[in-house]
This record gives C-alpha cells, sequence and structure tokens, in this order.
C-alpha cells in the first residue's frame, strides 16, 4: 500500500485560454520518485509547476481542476503560496546558484522564514550540503561565491538549497539535463538515496533516466492538437517493459520524441 | 495498485492555511506593491499638473486677450506699453532656428547613421558611436556660449549683413546638438533591417551604396522619419543655445540673418526680467508654454506611434 | 564595364561623403572644446573657485555656483533615485499588462520628450508658489528630479531586465515573496546598473539651466547656500550670465565655469563607464 502525497483531477492549464495541458488525473506515491517524461512541448514542466503553483508567475496561466497535497486543494481558496513552496522545493533544468556564497544560497530559505540564529543556520547548512553530498566539497570554503563551483555542483547546492526549508516533495525539472555524464551519475545516486525521506517527482526526456532512478512513471504526449494528455501512468518497470499503450511503447523504443 | 489517500491528512491540512502572520505578510506585500504604483504614477501627476499649470494660468490670459488675436496679430509686444499678443512673431522665429538646425542635423545625422550601421568596420564604430554621443551630452548653456562666441563671429565673415545674434547660427549649433539624436535612432531603425534583406539585393549583385540606398532605408523609413520628428520636437523645445544667441527681438521674419526671438527665449526673457506674477504680462508664459508644450506633445506621440508600430513589425 | 566603373566610383564617393558626416560632429566638438580651453584656461586659478560673482571680470568666482549645483544634484538624487526606482521595479516586476500600465508607460515616454522649460513652468506654480517653497534650491531639486525621472526610469528598468529571470524563479521556488525576491536578489545584482543610469541621469540634470532659470534662481549670488531653503544659483546659470555680458573678460570666465562643468561631466561619465564594466563582469557565469 502506497500513501499518496500529490494528486491531480481533471486538471487542465490555460496560457491566453489555450489549453496546454488537459484532464491531468495522476497520484504521486510518498517517497518515491515519480518521474514524467515525454517528447517536449508535451506539457510535462507545466505539470510539474502546477505541483508548487510556479503557474502563478505566468499572468496569462489559469487552472482548472484540482492538485492536492496531503488531501488539500493547492489551489484552495485560502491556500498560502509561500507555504506551498516552502513545503514543495523545486530544482530547475539550469543550475541557478544566487550569484552569493555557498552559504548564503543555503541560508535563503530559513533566512525569508524569519530564522537569524546564526548557529541554528550553520547547523542547517551544513545538515541540507551533507545530505545533497556537496558538504566535502566545499566545507573549506562555504564563503566562497557559488558561480565558482563545477556545474554538477552548482546543481546540488541548488538542491540543498532546496531542502533548506524543509520540504516534503522535491520537484525537478531535468536537474541533469546541462550537466555531463559524471555529474548525472552523482545527481542520480543522490536522488535514490533522497528518495529514502523525500518524495521526487522528476521530469525527463532522457529515458534511460527514467528507467534508472524511478519507481513510478507518467508517460504524456501532445496530441495534433497541442495540448499535452496523460497516456500512461504505473511503476516504471511496467511501463518499460509492458506498456499498456501503443503510444507509450513506440516512445520507448525509440520510434519518435 | 493499491494506491490510497493518506488518512491523517487533516494535520497538514491546518498548517498549508493562510494563518495570522500570512495575512500580515500579505498586507505588507500589498502596501509595497501600492508604494511602488504611487511611484510609477509620479509620472502620470507630473503629465496632468502640467497641463493643469498652463491650462490655469492660460484661461485668464484668453479671458484678456481673443484667441484671434492671439493666433493671427502679427506683433508680440507685451512688454510694451503699446501691447500686442500674437505669438505668430514668437513661432515664425522658433520655427526659423528649429528649420535650420534640422536641415543641418537631418542629412549629416542620417548619413552618419548610414556610415556607422552599413560601412564601419566593428572597430572604428565602437569609437565613433560613444564619441558621437558625447556631443548629446554637452549642456545647452555651452552650445550658447559657442553660438555666440565662435560660430557668430566666424559667420561673419562669409555671411553678410549676419546680425550679431542671429536665427542662423543658433540653428547650426543647434543641429550639432541634435545630430546624435536622429544618427543613433535612424541607425537604430536601419540595424533593425533583416540582413536576410541585405544579403538577397548583394545576391542580385547591388552594390552597397544601391544596398544602402534602394533596401535598406526604405525598410527602415518609418524608423528615420520618426527620429527626425522627435529631433523637430527637440529644436522646436531647446532654450539656452536660442536664448544666448538668436536675439530677443519678436519680429515676423524668414530671414535667419536677422534676431529673432522664439517662444523658448521669451520665457527666459520674462523670467529674468521682473514682471510681477499674476499680471496679464506675466501670464503670457504660460500661454506661450501651453503651445510649446502642445507641439512637442503631437510630434512626440506621433514619433512614439511610428517607433512602437515598427518596433512590432520586427519582433 | 563602364556601367559598373561609375557604380563603384558613385559607392565610394558616398562612403567618403558618410564618413565626413560622421566625423564633422567630432570636428565641431574639437573646435568647441580648443576655443572653450583657450579662452577659459588663463582664469582657472584657485580665487577663481573661492570668490563670489562680482561686478569686475578679473575678481568674479564660481564658488557660490559651485555650491549651488552641489546642493542641487544631492537633493535631486535624493528625490528622484527612490521614486525612479521604484516606479521602474513597479513596471518591470509587478505591472500587469493592462490600460493603466500602458497610460503610465505612454506618459514616461512622452516626459522625456516635454522641453526642460516646461518643467521650469510648471515648478514655478508647483514648488516656488503652491508650495511656498519660494527660490530655494529645494525647489530647483524637486523640479530638476521630475525632469530626469523618465531617464531614471528608463536606466533602471534596463537594469532589473538584465538580471536573468531563472533567479526570480529560483528565489519564488523557496517560497519568497515577490518583495522579498526583489529586495534580496533582483536589486542588488541590478544595482550597478542602476547606479549608472543615476550617473548618467545626474549628469543631464546638472547642465540644465533654462527650468532653473524659469523657477527664478537668481544669477547673482554673493553668499554660501547653507539649506535647502536657501536662494541659490548654479554653475549653468553663472555661466549663462556670463556669456550675456558684452566684456571679453566675462566671457574668459564663462570659458573656465565651462572647463569646470565639463570636467565634472567628464568624470561622471567615466565613472558611469566604470560602473557599466564591472556590471558585465559581475555577469558572466
Amino acid at each position: 500500500m502506497e500513501e499518496i502525497v500529490l494528486e491531480t483531477q481533471n486538471l487542465t492549464v490555460y496560457y491566453n485560454g489555450r489549453p496546454a495541458i488537459e484532464g491531468i488525473s495522476l497520484r504521486i506515491p510518498r517517497r518515491r520518485i515519480t518521474a514524467i517524461i515525454g517528447p517536449s512541448g508535451c506539457g510535462k514542466s507545466t505539470l510539474l509547476r502546477c505541483f508548487n503553483r510556479m503557474n502563478d508567475l505566468i499572468p496569462s496561466a489559469r487552472v482548472t481542476g484540482r492538485v492536492l497535497f496531503e488531501g488539500v486543494d493547492l489551489y484552495g481558496p485560502d491556500v498560502d503560496v509561500v507555504e506551498v513552496r516552502r513545503r514543495i522545493g523545486m530544482v530547475f533544468q539550469k543550475p541557478n546558484p544566487f550569484p552569493k556564497s555557498i552559504y548564503e544560497n543555503v541560508a535563503f530559505g530559513p533566512r525569508i522564514q524569519g530564522i537569524r540564529d546564526r548557529r541554528k543556520l550553520d547547523e542547517i547548512v551544513e545538515r541540507c550540503l551533507r545530505a545533497a553530498a556537496l558538504w566535502d566539497e566545499v566545507k573549506d570554503k562555504l564563503h566562497q561565491n557559488a558561480l565558482t563551483l563545477s556545474g554538477g555542483q552548482q546543481q546540488r547546492l541548488c538542491i540543498a538549497r532546496a531542502l533548506a526549508t524543509e520540504p516534503e516533495v522535491l520537484l525537478m525539472d531535468e536537474p541533469a539535463s546541462a550537466l555531463d555524464p559524471i555529474a548525472t551519475m552523482k545527481i542520480e545516486d543522490l536522488m535514490r538515496e533522497l528518495a529514502r525521506e523525500y518524495t521526487i517527482v522528476i521530469v525527463t526526456h532522457n529515458m534511460q533516466q527514467a528507467a534508472r532512478v524511478s519507481d513510478y512513471t507518467a508517460f504524456m504526449l501532445a496530441g495534433e492538437d497541442r495540448v499535452g494528455r496523460l497516456i500512461e501512468f504505473g511503476p516504471t518497470q511496467q511501463i518499460f517493459t509492458r506498456p499498456r499503450d501503443r503510444r507509450t511503447e513506440d516512445y520507448i523504443t525509440g520510434r519518435f520524441g | 495498485m493499491g494506491l490510497t489517500s493518506r488518512s491523517a491528512a487533516e494535520i497538514y491540512t491546518v498548517r498549508l492555511q493562510r494563518g495570522v502572520a500570512a495575512r500580515w505578510r500579505e498586507w505588507g506585500e500589498l502596501a509595497i506593491q501600492g508604494l511602488l504604483l504611487f511611484a510609477a504614477m509620479v509620472s502620470v501627476f507630473t503629465t496632468l499638473g502640467i497641463v493643469a499649470v498652463l491650462v490655469v494660468e492660460a484661461i485668464p490670459f484668453f479671458q484678456q486677450v481673443s484667441l484671434v488675436e492671439f493666433l493671427t496679430d502679427p506683433q508680440w509686444t507685451p512688454l510694451f506699453a503699446q501691447k500686442h499678443f500674437g505669438i505668430l512673431p514668437l513661432v515664425a522665429g522658433t520655427f526659423l532656428t528649429s528649420a535650420v538646425a534640422l536641415a543641418l542635423a537631418m542629412p549629416v545625422g542620417l548619413l552618419s547613421a548610414i556610415y556607422l550601421s552599413e560601412y564601419a568596420p566593428v572597430r572604428v564604430r565602437a569609437i565613433l558611436k560613444p564619441a558621437l554621443e558625447v556631443l548629446a551630452g554637452i549642456p545647452t548653456v555651452v552650445y550658447g556660449y559657442f553660438a555666440l562666441l565662435f560660430v557668430t563671429p566666424l559667420l561673419k565673415r562669409v555671411v553678410p549683413d549676419l546680425e550679431t545674434f542671429n536665427a542662423l547660427s543658433a540653428g547650426l549649433t543647434m543641429g550639432v546638438m541634435i545630430i546624435p539624436l536622429i544618427s543613433s535612432l535612424s541607425e537604430d531603425a536601419l540595424y533593425a533591417v533583416p540582413s536576410s534583406l541585405r544579403e538577397a539585393a548583394y545576391a542580385l549583385g547591388a552594390t552597397r551604396l544601391e544596398v544602402a540606398l534602394r533596401v535598406v532605408i526604405p525598410a527602415a523609413l518609418s524608423g528615420i522619419v520618426a527620429s527626425f520628428i522627435l529631433a523637430a520636437s527637440r529644436a522646436v523645445g531647446e532654450t539656452m543655445i536660442v536664448a544666448i544667441a538668436a536675439g530677443q527681438r519678436p519680429i515676423l521674419t524668414l530671414d535667419p540673418r536677422r534676431a529673432i526671438e522664439t517662444m523658448t527665449a521669451y520665457i527666459v526673457q520674462v523670467s529674468l526680467g521682473d514682471t510681477p506674477h499674476g499680471t496679464l504680462e506675466f501670464r503670457t508664459i504660460f500661454a506661450v508654454g501651453l503651445v510649446l508644450f502642445l507641439l512637442t506633445l503631437v510630434f512626440n506621440l506621433i514619433a512614439l506611434r511610428i517607433i512602437e508600430r515598427y518596433r512590432e513589425v520586427y519582433r | 564595364m563602364e556601367r559598373r566603373q561609375r557604380r563603384e566610383i558613385a559607392g565610394k564617393v558616398f562612403e567618403a561623403v558618410a564618413l565626413t558626416a560622421t566625423v564633422f560632429g567630432l570636428v565641431v566638438l574639437a573646435m568647441l572644446l580648443f576655443d572653450v580651453a583657450r579662452r577659459g584656461l588663463g582664469v582657472l586659478s584657485w580665487s577663481f573657485f573661492t570668490r563670489y560673482p562680482s561686478r569686475f571680470p578679473e575678481q568674479a568666482g564660481i564658488r557660490s555656483a559651485l555650491l549651488g549645483t552641489v546642493w542641487v544634484m544631492a537633493l535631486t538624487a535624493l528625490f528622484s533615485v527612490p521614486v525612479g526606482v521604484a516606479a521602474a521595479i513597479y513596471l518591470e516586476e509587478y505591472a500587469p499588462r493592462n490600460r493603466l500600465t500602458r497610460f503610465i508607460e505612454l506618459n514616461i515616454n512622452n516626459l522625456a520628450g516635454v522641453p526642460s522649460i516646461i518643467y521650469g513652468l510648471l515648478g514655478l506654480e508647483l514648488f516656488v508658489r503652491g508650495l511656498k517653497l519660494e527660490r530655494s534650491v529645494l525647489a530647483g531639486a524637486l523640479t530638476l528630479s521630475l525632469l530626469i525621472l523618465p531617464i531614471l526610469i528608463a536606466a533602471s528598468r534596463e537594469a532589473l531586465r538584465a538580471v536573468p529571470m531563472s533567479l526570480r524563479e529560483a528565489a519564488f521556488a523557496l517560497g519568497a515573496t515577490r518583495w522579498q525576491v526583489i529586495r534580496h536578489q533582483v536589486l542588488p545584482l541590478a544595482l550597478p546598473g542602476i547606479l549608472t543610469g543615476m550617473i548618467l541621469a545626474l549628469s543631464r540634470a546638472i547642465g540644465e539651466t533654462a527650468p532653473l532659470i524659469t523657477i527664478g534662481a537668481l544669477t547673482f549670488i554673493a553668499f554660501d547656500p547653507k539649506g535647502p531653503l536657501d536662494k541659490f544659483t548654479v554653475l549653468p546659470i553663472q555661466i549663462f550670465n556670463w556669456v550675456s555680458r558684452p566684456q571679453a573678460g566675462f566671457h574668459a570666465r564663462a570659458a573656465g565655469a565651462i572647463l569646470v562643468l565639463l570636467a565634472v561631466l567628464l568624470s561622471m561619465n567615466g565613472l558611469a563607464i566604470y560602473l557599466r564594466y564591472r556590471l558585465q563582469r559581475r555577469y558572466q557565469w
């Protein structure tokens, strides 16, 4: 029996009045890695950004349907968006550390929540950098600019930064697509490690990656009308070995995308 | 698959709702946004303020001086005993200096724009362009000094009967001042022409000159026109050069060798004098200011409309 | 063949004409600088900076004008920068795409083209008479603040736009509010660009003469302005006054004052270029 953390019910997102994804119903289990795969333009990132309401930042975006987090509708009337984003962290495609010190990057989240005690911040920074498997590499240069790190290190720093707000869910939008194979491997190992404590949703166009790291896989596809829909969802192994939908099979066997 | 929702969801439910702290935070955010909006509205208030000031002072003026007299009387002598309030001489003076300035700045500015965008090697351009911008950064009072003490004596050697204060040298100096305005705006327009258009013309065997004159300029015409209109607006509103070098004699003439008075120079003249505030004589500067404002407003709005349109085309 | 030659010659001639046109302005600039230097270098001495204006050219100095310029510029920066930056933040980070926003932008673009002397008329009625500030430093600074606001807003918006969107997203995703994103991440990065714009806007204000004459700034001040409510004059007005006199001695003083003004402008622009250079370096990641 899996516990459900996030659930979408008939979710549709419109940009400028035109649907980008439509009728998505999906349940994401706790402390598992769920991969969302599909060709580019199928709305994977749009779906991911519904889970922490990042779509709110796009003025023309409108959302219908429901997104439940622990049973509460994230788009409900009295929901605090800031609290949502604190509890559901996000890592982006291109590493985007703040051009500040490594320490300040991790401390930013706790700081804006009002944590000022230096000892407590130190403790949080160390814990999160350790959790992101970065502590040993940076512990002697915490006050160096984060931009001096390599791409892979920057991305792990972004993960540490996301962990610092103590989220339950981590959303990852193609987190390794800008990295070399070795850095990618490190990120994937880290994801497996983090899945012991966190629920992870990862968007990727790399099917091998989805197969390697995820427990569950959702396959999305945009039809002729360029509206993204969920084609199939299930345990990763089943999706990759016994897909029920012909289009899923076409995609994972590389016939398009 | 055996997936079920978690039963103890209520524990989390409470914490996702906006609490007291969140409400305070949102009020704070809203207050900040309000303050920022207010700052942005300062520009709207400024425009309203300008219109209000000019209109409020112009209304009592036009109660005493009919609009017909204001617009048709060929004499402007509000500071003399025998008072006439015909703005035509001031408009003619403004027109004269602006026409001289544009006659210089339009060809020179456009040619330099063409040179910079179509001919200049990258390194030459990197030096010439900022050097030209320096011209725009020189205070106008310095140009006034230059017009009166350098350009006029120089011109006196070649132009017979040139008066010490004259529209010609003020206009020419003003022309130099607005060259960079035309040059840089026109160059933006030329630059925005897609290089595919140029390549197509070269492929047909056109020379660089033919490409520039027959392809690039026609394609950038609206932007060039906009730069001319903005330059005209700038020339009409320019004050210190004409106040120093063009004279303070409001006569109705189109002879650039003579001393004239522009609308702006008249406002300076009254401001420097001891005409008491609240009198009809003093109110003339608001009536003149209103004409000046409306004139430049029309120029600016037309130019802005053109620029907005051609930016859309090439976006 | 002959036709091709003609076309080539026409091309060469045109290029030469266009180059001449481009250089023309620079030649005039050189003549201007030469004339100012020839006339004005001789008057530059310590006493030129420490003396008040005088009826006698040899004794006239720029002390009160220089102090007035410093006072007016300091207050202008104080008023215009917060308002300009705030307006830019609103338009870049908050403003919805609606008619109010378009109207505000139209206003700013148009105000950039309103003749400076019109601002003088506004300042005269609004600050000098309306707020009863008289012909004070404060009234002058407020007038110039309104005048340079469009330049400041445009420069600040450009600086804000240069901050990568990905940094805003990162901060939002960590639960920062819009203001926290701006305050902690966007503004620090945009600061050098904003400072550059501020310097360029102030260098426009420092040369302005007409609006200050219109609000009634005096041309003869033989005391130091000591506060925002004191009467004042500024360098450009002093220059204007001296140029307008018939004696060659005053013309030389005017040239000397122009040299001082241009030196101030040059150093301000140098600072702006330096800041822009620093800014470019910081963005390379």
